[in-house]
């Protein structure tokens, strides 16, 4: 317990209440120095740094919108649309609310994004903030479950095909799959029983995870201290420190980063309130339009595609199909000949090699062309599933992929830059050939950017050491302005 | 850390205790993990439909609600039903044998995958992720379909094609042709879907 402190008595009134306090809730003033005013952040903070703050602020935007919108909210399959409709129609102002909702689950994927992006360039995964990083890519990962049911909520046609679709990717694993699907809907097809369990994991069982993680990527990142645009610790023990060990390229949180973030905020709430008012559908991408039809279950609409955030990984499901199956098991097949021909690993464990990947090869159904029915593997469609899943999952693994000797792009060589700026360009084109509707260019097009999305990964231990790496400055690079 | 020695026998029952713990919240969670199972109610909703399909012309489909999923009925034009056996060769399985016990009733085991050749019955949910193919009955060139179109179903969502017959084309996302629903005449122009004389 800490010291009970006596307070003089000319003391002013406000200072002796802080002091009532202090004595009684000691770790209130904790935390708040430990976090905030004594938090040291390093002071050559970028624009890229707006995001984490900024995905603060629409978790709370979605989190208080979306208390407003249950109030009026019916979990219901025979009510759900109608009483959307009534919130945008009859509820007084109901209309600002749901689109500050809708517009918010956009935007948190935009500055998810983005903060994703500032990690990737800056090597904000590496030792020591992997963990940062996994508490991270898990948000991303609970998200994108919350968007997920939060999109049934409408009972619109998307919303309705999107959760049937899904939901049938679980009951493409072999065995457990079907059975899956069932417990996950609660009936043989969506229905009102999937729509009241997705209300609920929507509104408080995936929140409270999210709020959890959100709180333990904080606390961790302030454990091991924000990474900075030069990937140079500030607080290490090289690092310089003035009389009293406070990191001399550091400046507390409060209040200079927060007045800068809300200068952050200002710029981004711009945005915001301009598409909330002028373009809340954003020609189709944030509210598309079929979700204005209400479900049917005997018509899927014409062109159906998620809402843009999720159509990256949706490119690279459809583009599993059994002729990219047979190029996959080309490629285990080449890398496996590389690894028996060309390295020195001995016998025991080349021999464990061949006997995976032939199993591999068998489950990949790359024996289907002798016919015979043993040899039979597991569909493409399967596999399509491991590889948007894998797509996700890869992430996590960031941390440990990258072998390169600076963290910041800044220091690494040129063509890395490069690297990035394909990886990004491929990225876009995948979203955009998941917004529209199959064709066998686009399917060629999205299976070159699905390898060259995993490359990007899997050969990152590799490609990421070679080249001509820069000097790394001692300190930050600063300029006061 | 504290330096006192570890005693065995505490740390034994710490394990023990432990493990029944676990066991305990095992059984606990049993019955909410299976609160997510089907109701008895959507278990009891599944009761076999009945069509009247006489005033299907050629060349036209009808659909009817079964257990809540989309069921086809079309009626295959005379050349419709003689192009069927062209296509085998672009079909991943024409002569439905993948896992017939779930897709195909044995009595649509056969070139149009129906009882009789005329009227085709299928559920309409596409066997790769289960959206439901819209009508492509018009062959020729049109976007998604290939320049030989010969007319069938095309699968909004990952550009699945079938045939007439429901059986899937090779090379497409979707693995299994078209579920046909267990189903019966009653007579000419009465269909019963859900049931066939078997059961």
């Amino acid at each position: 317990m800490a010291e009970f402190k006596d307070i003089s008595p000319n003391a002013s009134a406000t200072e002796k209440l802080a002091n009532w306090f202090n004595n009684r809730y000691p770790s209130a003033g904790g935390f708040y120095k430990a976090h905030m005013s004594e938090y040291y952040a390093p002071k050559n903070f970028n624009f890229w740094y707006f995001f984490g703050s900024l995905a603060l602020l629409v978790l709370v935007i979605q989190i208080v919108t979306g208390i407003f919108l249950v109030m009026h909210y019916k979990p219901d399959a025979a009510k759900a649309f109608e009483s959307v409709e009534y919130i945008m129609r009859d509820v007084p102002w109901g209309w600002l609310v749901r689109y500050m909702h809708s517009t918010g689950a956009s935007a948190f994927f935009v500055v998810v994004y983005l903060h994703m992006y500032r990690g990737l360039i800056y090597g904000s995964y590496r030792k020591p903030r992997e963990l940062v990083w996994i508490f991270g890519c898990a948000i991303f990962l609970v998200l994108m479950a919350e968007a997920f049911m939060g999109y049934l909520l409408p009972w619109g046609q998307m919303s309705y095909w999107g959760a049937q679709v899904i939901v049938n990717l679980f009951s493409a694993i072999p065995f457990i799959g079907p059975d899956l699907a069932l417990l996950i809907r609660g009936d043989y097809v969506v229905s009102d029983a999937t729509l009241n369990r997705f209300f609920s994991f929507h509104v408080i069982a995936v929140p409270l995870v999210l709020l959890g993680l959100v709180a333990a990527h904080i606390l961790a990142l302030h454990d091991v201290g924000s990474n900075n645009p030069d990937g140079v610790e500030i607080k290490g023990p090289k690092a310089p420190k003035d009389a009293n060990g406070k990191p001399l390229d550091g400046i507390p949180f409060h209040p200079y980063y927060s007045v800068h973030d809300i200068f952050g905020v200002g710029m981004f709430l711009m945005v915001f309130s301009a598409i909330i008012f002028f373009a809340p559908e954003l020609g189709g991408y944030f509210l598309e339009y079929n979700n204005f039809i209400p479900a049917d279950p005997l018509k899927t609409p014409a062109h159906i595609a998620p809402v843009w955030y999720f159509t990256p990984f949706y490119s690279m499901l459809r583009a599993i199909t059994t002729e990219m199956m047979y190029a996959l098991s080309a490629i285990l097949l080449l890398t496996v000949l590389w690894v028996l021909l060309r390295t020195r690993a001995n016998a025991v464990v080349k021999g464990l090699l061949v006997v995976l990947a032939i199993a591999f090869l068998w489950m990949f159904n790359a024996f289907a062309f002798t016919g015979m029915g043993f040899l039979q593997g597991i569909d493409a469609k399967f596999w399509g599933v491991v590889v948007m899943g894998g797509a996700v999952m890869i992430l996590f693994f960031l941390p440990w992929l990258d072998k390169s000797p600076v963290k910041s792009i800044r220091y690494r060589p040129s063509w890395h830059k490069a690297v990035y700026g394909v990886f990004v360009v491929n990225f876009v084109v995948l979203a955009y050939l998941g917004v529209q509707p199959p064709s066998p260019t686009g399917e060629r097009i999205s299976q070159l950017g699905t390898l060259f999305y995993f490359g990007f990964f899997l050969l990152m231990p590799w490609w990421s050491r070679l080249g001509e790496f820069k000097p790394v400055p001692d300190r930050i690079t600063f300029a006061a302005h | 850390m504290s330096d006192t020695p570890v005693d065995a026998s505490k740390r034994t029952w710490l394990i023990a205790s432990s493990c029944a713990g676990a066991v305990g919240a095992g059984f606990a969670a049993v019955p909410f993990v299976s609160s997510f199972q089907p109701s008895e109610k959507a278990k009891a909703a599944g009761a076999p439909v009945e069509v009247d399909i006489s005033a299907l012309n050629p060349g036209e489909k009808l659909t009817v609600e079964w257990r809540g999923k989309p069921v086809w009925i079309v009626r295959r034009t005379p050349e419709q039903v003689k192009l069927l056996p062209q296509l085998d060769a672009q079909l991943a399985d024409p002569a439905s044998k993948r896992n017939p016990d779930d897709l195909t009733p044995p009595y649509a085991r056969n070139e149009s995958r129906s009882i009789k050749p005329e009227y085709l019955v299928v559920v309409g949910i596409c066997s790769h992720l289960g959206c439901s193919p819209s009508d492509k009955f018009q062959g020729g060139p049109q976007p998604s379909l290939p320049d030989d179109w010969k007319g069938g179903f095309l699968c909004p969502c990952h550009g699945s094609t079938f045939d007439l017959a429901g059986r899937v084309f090779k090379n497409k996302p979707a693995p299994d042709n078209l579920e046909v629903p267990p189903h019966m005449y009653l007579s000419d122009s009465r269909l019963l879907i859900g049931q066939d004389k078997q059961a």
